[in-house]
């Protein structure tokens, strides 16, 4: 403990010193606040690039990768020092992206010795960013059904097919991909982990447009596209098992991102009551919205309780319950709760879009419409509610397989 | 103190306790003895000689100071037992003994305290809290009896409804307006003028009409700290009262868990399903949220006691709703079976339903969270 004290001392001293002034309080220190990098990010304030510089040098981008993968070799309990600190200050993380949350920890996993040096230390610096080329429009729930075709060409695959809802690919530099190398095979054993650079020739990202009227999605097409062999993770047939360790990535990070969101949600929805109400102080008289209130606040409470108490079964050194499937679809629940009694609080003042008039002072921020309608696909993303109530069915109740629709 | 704070994962010697619990209740009260007890018109409701034996594992009075005879253990160790109680829907007097005895260390007189605290701990008494009216729903200050000074003392007048375990109480705290102030007073049991009439609820427990028609009682009877420790004495109940509710709740669903695996129905187990499977996927994350709050806020009586409210608040409407969930689905997916009463998860059900009205359902602690919140 005496040396955690200590090395908390040194990060202050050393954000102290080098963290840009004008950067710190500026941020709320999520998991993707911050600098996504990538060769084709728009100019940004020389200090984000200085902050990047500073962190980068002590290996604390990524602190806890190996120091030749561009981190700092550190522990959990150093790693959660730096980012606490880092929050303190408000500071943004340094650079942040897929690469940190998704790509990285999988290469880390499965990757060679060759793919991790080559591809891990540009995610440290923010030089490279990556996009997931997991669904497709026949593969979304049942992503093992996924089509893209790989044929082998001497030292080459050669893919064609199409990605969907892949975010950030206009963005991105590289892209891992989830392909079809064996067609005969039964569909989990004939998928291969690929990685994929996104100028090669023949990559053509479309962006969609969403309900909400902004969006990270992208459509990606894939025309006679060569990629070397040698960018296989894990092996050939094999890229079902990397596959899924990423997903358990991805739900991680999406637990993390939902974990700062749910709970805010009190604060947001008594102003708009006391906005569109009228009711500047005090009881909100209204006993229905009153009540849906607390009970969306009450919902918060608990998820934030049960984060909490999954955090400190693992502190203590348990498995990690079976409590922690639940938190993507509670924690997505939740959220669309909140904004979808926002939107009954605000009524037609909460129906503002872009382009209203802004003399209309009693219209709500389009923005709160705008995560309301964003709010919806929240339980269809990464892994749909549906398909999260079957996880916990079969894996946690270890209810039989087998029966209609099951 | 952040709510993450809140420390909710029982160590090694709280898990030893209550696997102690589990085993105690599982042995002397499985879940059959409600029916018995219901079938033979047993007038109590439970057993003193039982309780008596609880007493002796210091389950009486484990949250009770050491000075007074108890345990002096935290809150939430206690709550880790009620729960397991909660399993077997236990009918032992917990709950009341929990109401007075926090009512008598926050508000009583040292006298009160060394005279009934002790023997709440051992077992010798049980004390019932006469609180409730038949206009206050769920308003402790709605109080209608009334206490008049006499030359020794006071004279009660007034009916209390829903008193729990008024059959066999050896005294009861009464609430009855004097001077127009609410108060709390302790009558022994047997006292001229009080008159227990008990009723036949759903769920088997003891709950009484007790009638007080000039019952005189002395000076030293009136409870000095007044209304407030009444107050947070039901907090402290519904905390205790939600934890076992979580047992209950997460009895009814394992049970069902291991009913829809083995039940066939067109050739294949009721659990392999899709339709029911989603369902019983959505009660385990009901039952997981409201674990959680039942946790937190047993853990915050012991180290944020200024937040009380706002926890028992939290928990209590968190686990009505999850329980009431939980045993919903248990009767409908046991199908027809579910609604015989030869099946057990009738007695779950009828549990739920009275414990969603003890104490305040959801509704009232959603408003009473509100409250709380400053809106």
């Amino acid at each position: 403990m005496a040396d955690l004290e200590a090395f908390r001392e040194e990060v202050r001293s050393f954000l102290d010193a080098n963290a840009p002034k004008s950067l710190r309080g500026t941020s709320a220190s999520g998991v993707f606040d911050g600098y996504w990098g990538g060769a084709k990010h728009p100019p940004v304030d020389p200090d984000v690039l200085r902050w990047r510089d500073v962190m980068y040098e002590r290996g604390w981008t990524a602190p806890q990768w190996p120091k030749d993968c561009g981190g700092a070799g550190l522990g959990k309990e150093e790693t959660k020092i730096i980012w606490e600190e880092v929050a303190r200050l408000g500071l943004p993380r340094p650079v942040v992206g897929f690469g940190f949350a998704m790509i990285g920890p999988t290469l880390l996993q499965f990757g060679s010795d060759e793919q991790r040096r080559r591809h891990l230390p540009p995610i440290c610096r923010g030089d490279i960013r990556w996009c997931q080329g997991y669904s497709e429009p026949e593969a979304g729930s049942d992503l093992a059904n996924v089509q893209m075709k790989a044929i082998v060409d001497g030292d080459d695959y050669i893919l064609n097919g199409q990605k969907i809802w892949t975010s950030h690919a206009d963005k991105s530099d590289w892209i891992f991909c989830l392909v079809r190398t064996d067609p005969d095979a039964k569909k989990q054993q004939g998928i291969t982990f690929l990685l994929a650079d996104m100028s090669s020739p023949g990559v053509t990202p479309r962006k969609i447009e969403l309900i909400s009227g902004a969006s990270p999605f992208c459509e990606v097409f894939f025309e006679d596209v060569r990629v070397p062999r040698a960018n296989v993770v894990s092996h050939v047939n094999q890229g079902w098992t990397v596959a899924k360790a990423l997903l358990g990535h991805e739900r991680s990070m999406i637990g993390q991102s939902i974990g700062r969101q749910a709970g805010s949600g009190q604060e947001e929805l008594v102003g708009k009551a006391r906005k569109h109400l009228h009711v500047p102080e005090g009881v909100i008289p209204d006993p229905d919205v009153r009540s849906k209130i607390a009970a969306v606040a009450i919902e918060e409470a608990a998820f934030q309780l049960t984060l909490a108490r999954i955090a400190q079964s693992a502190a203590a050194g348990k498995n990690p319950g079976s409590e922690s499937s639940i938190m993507k679809i509670a924690g997505t629940e939740i959220k669309q709760a909140r904004y979808s009694l926002g939107m009954e609080i605000a009524g037609l003042d909460g129906l503002a879009w872009e382009g209203s008039n802004s003399e209309q002072e009693f219209f709500d921020d389009v923005e709160f419409t705008r995560s309301y309608l964003r709010s919806r696909a929240n339980t269809i993303e990464g892994g749909s509610s549906e398909i999260q109530l079957n996880i916990i069915a079969k894996q946690v109740l270890s209810l039989p397989e087998g029966g209609k629709g099951g | 103190m952040a709510e993450q704070d809140l420390f909710m994962v029982a160590d090694e010697e709280q898990r030893m306790l209550e696997k102690t619990a589990a085993q105690f209740f599982a042995q002397h009260s499985p879940v059959d003895r409600v029916r018995k007890l219901r079938d033979s018109h047993d007038e109590l409701g439970y057993s003193r000689a039982l309780w008596s034996e609880m007493a002796e594992l210091g389950w009486c009075g484990l949250h009770i100071p050491e000075e007074f005879g108890g345990m002096g253990m935290s809150f939430y160790e206690l709550c880790l037992v009620v729960a397991q109680a909660g399993k077997t829907l236990v009918p032992e007097p917990f709950l009341s003994s929990i109401l007075a005895s926090e009512l008598l260390v926050a508000g009583g007189s040292d006298a009160q305290k060394s005279e009934w605290l002790p023997k709440i701990a051992s077992a010798e008494a049980v004390i019932a809290t006469a609180y409730f009216e038949a206009r206050s729903r769920f308003d402790v200050r709605a109080i209608d009896a009334v206490a008049s000074r006499t030359t020794t003392g006071y004279s009660l007048t007034g009916t209390k409804v829903h008193v729990h375990d008024a059959v066999g109480a050896d005294a009861f705290l009464v609430t009855a307006t004097l001077d127009g102030t609410p108060s709390v007073f302790v009558v022994p049991a047997g006292t001229k003028g009080l008159t227990i009439t008990r009723g036949n609820r759903i769920d088997g427990r003891n709950a009484a009409t007790v009638k007080l028609e000039g019952v005189t009682v002395a000076t030293d009877s009136l409870v000095p700290g007044g209304l407030a420790p009444l107050e947070r004495a039901i907090d402290y109940a519904t905390i205790a009262l939600s934890a076992e509710m979580l047992g209950g709740a997460d009895e009814a669903f394992s049970t069902t868990i291991e009913y829809i695996k083995v039940r066939k129905q067109f050739g294949a187990p009721l659990g392999s399903f899709q339709a029911l499977q989603h369902r019983a996927a959505r009660v385990y994350i009901s039952l997981e949220l409201a674990r959680s709050a039942v946790l937190a806020a047993a853990r915050a009586a012991d180290v944020v006691p200024a937040e009380l409210a706002r926890y028992a608040s939290l928990a209590k409407a968190k686990m009505t709703d999850a329980y009431l969930h939980s045993v919903n689905e248990a009767v409908q997916m046991h199908g027809g079976v579910g609604v015989t009463d030869e099946c057990v998860i009738g007695f779950y059900l009828k549990r739920a339903r009275a414990a969603e009205s003890t104490f305040g359902n959801a509704a009232f602690h959603h408003a009473r969270w509100a409250t709380v919140n400053g809106y």
